[in-house]
């Protein structure tokens, strides 16, 4: 056993960081000149959502190191958004179910 | 026999249990947060979806410019963070100080952006209770998406503040040499710094977007 283990992203080139930041930014761009399609409220939910669940991923796998993180880890960054899912999904089906919101 | 890391608590077999340690707990408290920012979420959607029309007008009054920058000042700071994390795990202790003083600037200028708009919000009667005055129909939706609004964005600014405040004693210590042997302290905080940027994130495109 070494008796001093380096962490995993030393001696590693920050390029990847400036690449995802780079990105990261990239996104921002384009998550404001969708606002400016007026697409609607549903339409522009669904965009903005989606490029910002876009960059969660890349500060998530990159950023916060879970890319090269164990599989338990993996699961324990699984478990609070599957219990958000849940919220989420479970709180929908209410609504929908009581007819107070058509789809 | 092969010496202990010197950052080896007692109670881990070896650093590598540690490390990971170190992670599952950060993330087990992260999942919370999820779900703390994740439900008020949930009901912003909920209410945009019951009153579409005076939650797009009220939110057109924010400024989605600064919001756009402050968006862009927070991805920064988590860059630098990350990077901080870098130069913590190569014992690099000029970097990471000067990376830990970037991210404190970026998070103090994130609050003075957002504070500014605050002022704004509240020089155009918007604020909830103090002093909302809002023309036309649609009046107790609009103020509910500025409740939303201001609840969210405070509390995540509450986030923020105490980033920053843990980063500043974090700075001192690293001054003292403290994560010399140990960098895991460091990548901890940079899990939750990374998170309350995922927050801001999801916050931007949400409340100021939308319209």
């Amino acid at each position: 056993m070494t008796t001093d283990t380096q962490p995993s992203q030393s001696h590693r080139s920050p390029r990847i960081y400036y690449i995802v930041y780079a990105a990261l930014l990239g996104l921002l761009v384009l998550t404001v000149l969708a606002s400016f399609l007026n697409l609607g409220t549903t339409w522009g939910v669904l965009i903005a959502l989606t490029i910002a669940i876009a960059k969660a991923i890349l500060v998530i796998l990159y950023f916060m190191h879970v890319r090269e993180s164990s599989r338990t880890t993996w699961l324990f960054v699984a478990a609070g958004f599957i219990w958000l899912a849940v919220l989420i999904g479970l709180m929908i089906v209410d609504y929908l179910s009581r007819g107070w919101f058509t789809v | 026999m092969t010496e202990a890391h010197p950052a080896l608590a007692h109670h881990f077999s070896d650093i590598e249990q540690q490390r990971e340690a170190n992670t599952l707990g950060m993330w087990a408290f992260l999942a919370t947060e999820v779900l703390f920012f994740g439900a008020l979420f949930a009901a912003y959607l909920v209410y945009r979806s019951a009153y579409p029309e005076p939650f797009a007008a009220a939110g057109s009054h924010l400024n989605k410019i600064l919001g756009a920058i402050n968006t862009a000042v927070l991805l920064t700071s988590s860059l630098t963070v990350a990077l901080a994390v870098q130069a913590a795990g190569e014992r690099n202790r000029n970097r990471l100080l000067l990376l830990m003083a970037a991210t404190v600037g970026l998070g103090i200028l994130f609050l003075g952006i957002k504070g500014f708009e605050y002022f704004q919000e509240y020089r155009e009667q918007l604020i909830p209770t103090i002093n909302f005055a809002w023309e036309g129909e649609g009046a107790p939706q609009a103020m509910l998406f500025f409740t939303f609004y201001f609840f969210m964005t405070m509390l995540h600014a509450l986030h923020m503040i105490i980033g920053i405040a843990v980063l500043l004693a974090m700075i001192f210590w690293a001054w003292r040499g403290g994560y010399e042997t140990d960098d895991m302290p460091v990548e901890r905080f940079g899990l939750y710094w990374h998170f309350v940027d995922i927050v801001w994130i999801f916050l931007f495109p949400l409340l100021y977007l939308i319209v």
